[in-house]
């Protein structure tokens, strides 16, 4: 196996017609990783906010906007009604701390799809394209965001960020490597590759919904 | 997949002649060119993303030993597992023994086109695994055991039609007995039986968009989701991906995925795009127990450094395909292996066999739209010339086409010659064309005319209207 690595990168500098990089080059090119330098953003002067939920609805995710913590509860009970879905969630293990009404049954954990509506938290809302950032974890496991046909995210108001620079540097910060999966979810899985028309709830989520909780202020 | 670009001028007349595939064709490739202008109108930024997207590319491929060391010093400290392969076979290898330890009985696979390129279903398939494509473009083109047409809409040659004779006569066993015909019928349907192979499945083979040298990440953008579920579910999740995959950072990701999601489909983003980082975590309560990543060279080593290097920039975004005159009348099929248009012309004889392959990139009106629409700035035409070029020098040109053009170079390199034989050649067509002004047959360019008449030129030459343009 070492010998396919030894044959692969010796080609490479063959090819590039030098050996082995230099201690200089090697320390430019350390420079470069650890500047993390940003390129070209997408500029918008719209509020983030607004623009986050513009976007993601436009994308086919839909929207509910509650003024505190508290209200969050009602409002997954409001969306199951309205779909007409059992009182039943599978709910990301970090979300424990809300007080769930009594009439709804709340499973902690991930799942095989046995559920038909999850609810997760999220790292952060991008407010350049409406997407959702999710990280995997013991305290959200990513079949929620993937496998139930209802996925239903809770976004306070104050995790809205501009652009996925802002995502990159708030991971970053965690100072702990990447978990094993970043999802950046827009709007409910699709597919156009039956004659190129396009159809929702191809193998993920049939619905994004988000639930925006307005108490807590803005970063963008 | 069976390499039939030798065959390209049969499979082109075929093409043409295909009543099904000229109407998905015509259904299908409307979309995408008027999408991809929109998305691009709507941001001023997107000509500087480009020349960005490029340099950060060309970057990358300066240092790649660099890049490709660092990304598996990442990937190795996550506990996960690089593995280099030189070649396609040994890249088969390398998944085969994978799948063998996994003891896999059911492989769930993304779409892949370094797995096309490298024929892995085949290996699987003949080692005794079943193999289910999961992207539903992929796995309607497994179904009819055809290769794929299009890297981003692999399935774009079929009409709706026989999807649904496809599904029903696969799905019939499965407990499906309604021929269905509706889009979102058809949709949910291959829903429900992917759903279950996902759940069932012990290894996941996906390809990555980008990799990421500081983070050690493989990056999957899809529209379905079906990526996240064959990296997620099963135990062994494989990556395959050619070494020209690797970027520097997020940051510069972040811009690739910019012009990626535009280019292919005019999405601001597409629905799914994942860094994934190792195998599960403690605690983690999904996710797979062992990450593997196989990087493939298979030809790249040998096209780096020199004057085709610019194609090793290629995102596969399939916006040369969409904007191709001659994809557009004939599909992909034609051109005989997984990679078509444009990016499949040049790529095809570089990785495959410059022989074989010689008809495609002589198949080119060099009207310059791929290399306009290319979100890394390729100089596809460029690199086509280039390469007939090199089909000349290593006399693969028919001898006939030698020798027309070295009538023209000695021609062209005497300029008074040069007046006098064109403006003999255009008087004795309009002489032979008589009133019709056209010609049915015309000596050596039987294969042109065969399809449609050669208009006589009218008027005095270019070179004398040039001339007595400047004298007035
Ligand atoms: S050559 Fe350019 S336009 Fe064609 S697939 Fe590659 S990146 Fe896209």
């Amino acid at each position: 196996m070492s010998t396919s690595r030894e044959k692969v990168l010796g080609r490479i500098r063959q090819s590039l017609r030098r050996g082995p990089l230099e201690e200089q080059t090697r320390a430019r090119l350390e420079a470069r990783l650890s500047a993390h330098a940003t390129h070209s953003r997408i500029a918008f002067t719209a509020d983030a906010v607004e623009r986050f939920i513009d976007k993601a609805q436009s994308q086919a995710a839909t929207v509910a906007r509650v003024a505190s913590a508290a209200q969050v509860p009602d409002a997954v009970a409001d969306y199951l009604k309205s779909h007409n879905l059992p009182a039943t969630v599978a709910a990301a293990p970090a979300l424990r701390g809300i007080e769930w009404p009594r009439h709804l049954t709340v499973a902690f954990g991930a799942t095989r799809g046995e559920h038909e509506a999850a609810v997760t938290p999220c790292l952060a809302a991008v407010a350049e394209t409406g997407s959702l950032v999710l990280l995997s974890g013991e305290d959200s496991p990513t079949t929620l965001n993937l496998l139930p046909d209802n996925h239903i995210v809770i976004v306070n108001r104050s995790q809205v960020v501009r652009d996925f620079e802002t995502v990159w540097q708030t991971l970053r910060e965690r100072d702990a490597p990447l978990p094993r999966a970043v999802n950046l979810i827009t709007g409910p899985s699709r597919t156009a590759d039956i004659e190129q028309t396009i159809q929702l709830g191809a193998h993920g989520p049939r619905r994004v919904h988000i639930i925006l909780v307005d108490d807590g202020e803005g970063s963008g | 997949m069976q390499f039939t670009s030798v065959d390209f001028q049969r499979n082109v007349s075929k093409a043409l002649n295909d009543p099904f595939l000229q109407q998905a064709l015509q259904r299908g490739m409307h979309g995408f060119v008027g999408k991809r202008a929109d998305a691009v109108s709507a941001v001023p930024e997107f000509e500087q993303l480009r020349d960005e997207a490029r340099d950060i590319k060309n970057h990358t491929l300066t240092y790649l030993d660099y890049y490709l060391e660092k990304f598996e010093a990442s990937v190795t400290r996550l506990g996960g597992h690089v593995h280099w392969a030189s070649d396609a076979r040994e890249a088969r290898e390398l998944v085969l023994e994978i799948c063998r330890k996994a003891k896999a009985k059911t492989i769930t696979k993304g779409k892949s086109m370094a797995g096309e390129e490298i024929d892995l279903n085949e290996a699987l398939e003949a080692a005794g695994h079943e193999v289910v494509e999961t992207d539903l473009g992929e796995y309607i083109i497994q179904l009819a055991k055809e290769p794929p047409s299009h890297i981003i809409a692999p399935a774009v040659h079929k009409t709706r039609d026989q999807v649904s004779d496809l599904f029903h006569e696969h799905h019939r066993a499965l407990g499906f007995e309604q021929r269905l015909t509706e889009v979102p019928a058809l949709v949910d349907e291959a829903r429900q039986v992917l759903r279950r192979k996902f759940l069932s499945a012990d290894v996941g083979i996906t390809g990555a968009n980008f990799l990421i040298a500081e983070t050690g990440s493989n990056v999957i953008v899809t529209n379905e989701g079906n990526g996240d579920l064959t990296s997620t579910l099963p135990r062994v999740h494989v990556v395959t991906a050619g070494i020209e995959k690797v970027l520097p950072t997020l940051e510069d990701m972040t811009v690739l995925m910019r012009v990626l999601a535009r280019s292919a489909t005019g999405q601001e983003a597409s629905t799914y795009t994942t860094v994934f980082s190792g195998p599960r975590r403690a605690g983690d309560r999904d996710g797979p127990e062992e990450y593997h990543v196989v990087l493939i060279d298979s030809g790249r080593t040998a096209i780096l450094g020199g004057e085709f290097q610019d194609i090793l920039r290629c995102i596969r975004c399939g916006a040369c395909l969409n904007h191709c005159p001659v994809w557009g009348s004939v599909g992909g099929h034609a051109y005989g292996w997984c990679y078509s248009g444009p990016m499949g012309a040049v790529l095809t004889p570089l990785l495959k066999d410059l022989e074989a392959a010689k008809h495609l990139p002589n198949a080119c009106t060099l009207n310059g739209r791929c290399e306009q629409n290319c979100p890394v700035r390729i100089p596809l035409p460029a690199l086509l010339r280039k390469l007939r070029h090199r089909q000349y020098e290593a006399r693969l040109t028919s001898a006939m086409t030698r020798y027309g053009l070295r009538l023209w170079t000695f021609l062209a390199t005497r300029p008074a010659l040069y007046r006098l034989a064109f403006a003999a050649v255009a008087r004795s067509l309009r002489v032979l064309g008589g009133r019709r002004g056209a010609l049915s047959r015309v000596p050596f360019a039987g294969g042109w005319t065969a399809g449609r008449d050669l208009p006589v030129p009218q008027g005095t030459t270019f070179q004398s209207q040039w001339r007595a343009r400047n004298e007035s």
